[in-house]
């Protein structure tokens, strides 16, 4: 019961906070914007139209999803630390997994959300730019789980920064350094010990773990299931294809459980 | 019935003891101030008896269970010092989310709200709130489920006088009801008649822990005696009742309280003379101070 309480309430200060509208335009805006100009290249050529979109949607979603994840979730904990309501909530009869999970439950539901506007977004100006309803849908659903298991791997780490934080100045800083780590420089420094390894032992054995390891990327390699989109897409990803489907959905459905285990440790440890 | 029981705690941060083999104990409706400057340890104690901060030492039980344990956090109500919310709920909406937390009806918490003064403002967001109105809503949320216990710290702090004075009221309340009420204050003067009980604390230690009168008895602070005469009758009086003339007309004069009653039986065997009489026991100022310097100079 306290974790619905926990969730009620936080949704309702992230409608306040205009949280949930700017999740949702960041979704909305790119999603239409992708799928209107993303099937330009390949024209009518036969590929499923919304195979495309859905491909340049995950592209997209690599950068935006840990992005409003962080944003959620840094200031969670240390902003109540800071303000003196977790002192008084911890007052009363609740724990604090419980605590967490409300607002994890409360954030994935805005995060969720959003998502789900992008993508029906994405599906609806499809069936109305090619007039058709017979596309596969399956992928779109995909992307839509692995998105959620995406999202909530990075509400984890913020809620674990913002713990150990405590201030709220701090690990907005921290949470984007780790955002622009695992989207950006991660994959850099990937292409880059390719390229120098050049086809060797570096580049058959440790690489595919390492790529599926970041849950940036195994989200990315899951939703490019094409061989020519995805290389189209990311270099890294013909490469990648080497750690397969278990490993990529293992790391997808780890990390976010990883991550809730961390902030939960994180926060036993805070004294308010 | 035992509400509260400290036995021996003490708080140590390194070095640094914040809070130095303390007792205390508060029975069923009972009202005790808790005295002291800031730094003194009150909030720390406080802290340690919600199961916010671990005791480094000695025991606190509420109600016969451990601090911070399920049941102990339900019978406790909590005001903290420099209550904030968020301000992005209106007065109404973090009363109902406590009231939730708490398994509490919500019908409870709009009467709390207006039991609080904040009727009006219910519906507005708290950031649009004053300093008075945000400790309104900490009250009203310390009082949800008619706790056995209620810790409030610095509760006065930010209300004016009229609100103090209807601060005390809800407290009385409160205590007729069987709830035991620690509150912790520096504002010395309006605890006098709305406390059972006097904890004076200064540098962790506890020094007193009593009645007001019975503090008064102990410390044997003089009582202070006024008589009004008349301009060319006062040195006469001033000699005849050995004090001394303060002003034009008067006289005032120290005794212990056990001389109390003769000199009142001198001062009204001398009739007309004697226009009116004020007698002041030592004020909650004079005791505090005495109290925390007899620990200094104990040291």
């Amino acid at each position: 019961m306290s974790v619905l309480a926990i969730a009620r309430m936080e949704l309702l200060i992230a409608r306040r906070n205009m949280w949930v509208a700017t999740s949702l335009i960041l979704m909305g805006l790119f999603s239409s914007v992708l799928t209107l100009a993303g099937g330009a290249p390949t024209g009518t050529l036969g590929v499923d139209p919304l195979l495309i979109a859905t491909t340049s949607v995950t592209t997209l979603s690599v950068y935006l999803i840990p992005l409003i994840g962080l944003l959620l979730s840094f200031d969670a904990i240390a902003g109540e630390a800071e303000r003196g309501t977790l002192a008084l909530s911890l007052t009363y009869p609740l724990s604090r997994g419980e605590i967490l999970l409300g607002k994890f439950v409360a954030h994935l539901m805005v995060l969720g959300f959003a998502v789900a506007v992008g993508l029906a977004l994405t599906a609806g100006l499809t069936i109305w730019k090619y007039s058709t309803t017979d596309l596969n849908y399956v992928p779109l659903l995909e992307l839509f789980f692995s998105a959620l298991a995406l999202g909530a791997a990075f509400l984890g780490i913020g809620y674990t920064v913002s713990a150990k934080a405590r201030q709220t100045g701090v690990a907005s800083g921290i949470v984007i350094i780790i955002w622009l780590v695992c989207v950006v420089l991660y994959d850099l420094g990937l292409l880059g010990a390719l390229v120098a390894d050049d086809g060797g032992t570096f580049t058959k054995t440790i690489f595919p773990w390492l790529l599926v390891a970041n849950p940036a990327d195994a989200f990315r390699l899951i939703n490019m299931p094409v061989e020519t989109v995805s290389t189209l897409a990311t270099g890294l990803g013909a490469a990648g294809r080497a750690s397969g489907f278990g490993l990529q959905l293992t790391s997808l459905l780890i990390w976010p459980v990883l991550a809730l285990g961390l902030a939960w440790a994180a926060f036993r440890r805070v004294e308010p | 019935m035992t509400v509260l029981d400290i036995t021996n705690v003490s708080k140590s941060y390194g070095d640094l003891h914040t809070v130095c083999e303390v007792s205390l104990n508060l029975a069923e409706g009972e009202r005790v101030a808790l005295l002291g400057h800031n730094g003194a340890g009150k909030t720390t104690l406080m802290r340690m008896v919600l199961g916010l901060t671990p005791v480094t030492s000695g025991q606190i039980r509420v109600l016969g269970m451990p601090p911070g344990s399920r049941k102990a956090r339900a019978a406790v109500g909590f005001l903290p010092e420099s209550v904030a919310f968020h301000g992005a709920l209106t007065g109404r909406e973090q009363l109902h989310h406590f009231a939730r937390l708490k398994g509490v009806k919500r019908r409870e918490a709009d009467d709390l709200l207006e039991r609080v003064g904040l009727t009006h403002a219910v519906n507005r967001k708290i950031r649009t709130y004053s300093k008075g109105m945000r400790q309104r809503v900490g009250l009203a949320q310390a009082l949800l489920g008619q706790p056995r216990l209620a810790l409030l710290d610095e509760p006065t702090s930010g209300l004016d006088p009229i609100s103090r004075h209807e601060f005390y009221d809800i407290v009385d309340d409160l205590a007729k009801g069987g709830t035991a009420v620690l509150l912790s204050s520096h504002a010395l003067t309006e605890l006098e008649s709305r406390t059972d009980r006097i904890a004076i604390m200064a540098k962790g230690r506890l020094l007193a822990n009593d009645s007001l009168g019975a503090l008064r008895q102990a410390a044997r602070l003089p009582i202070k005696v006024d008589v009004r005469a008349t301009p060319d009758t006062a040195d006469d009086l001033a000699a005849r009742l050995g004090g001394t003339r303060i002003n034009g007309a008067s006289v005032s004069i120290e005794v212990q309280q056990e001389d109390k009653l003769s000199l009142l039986g001198r001062i009204t065997g001398l009739g007309d003379v004697v226009q009116d009489i004020d007698v002041t026991p030592a004020s909650l100022e004079e005791l505090y101070r005495y109290y925390s310097v007899a620990q200094q100079e104990g040291k």
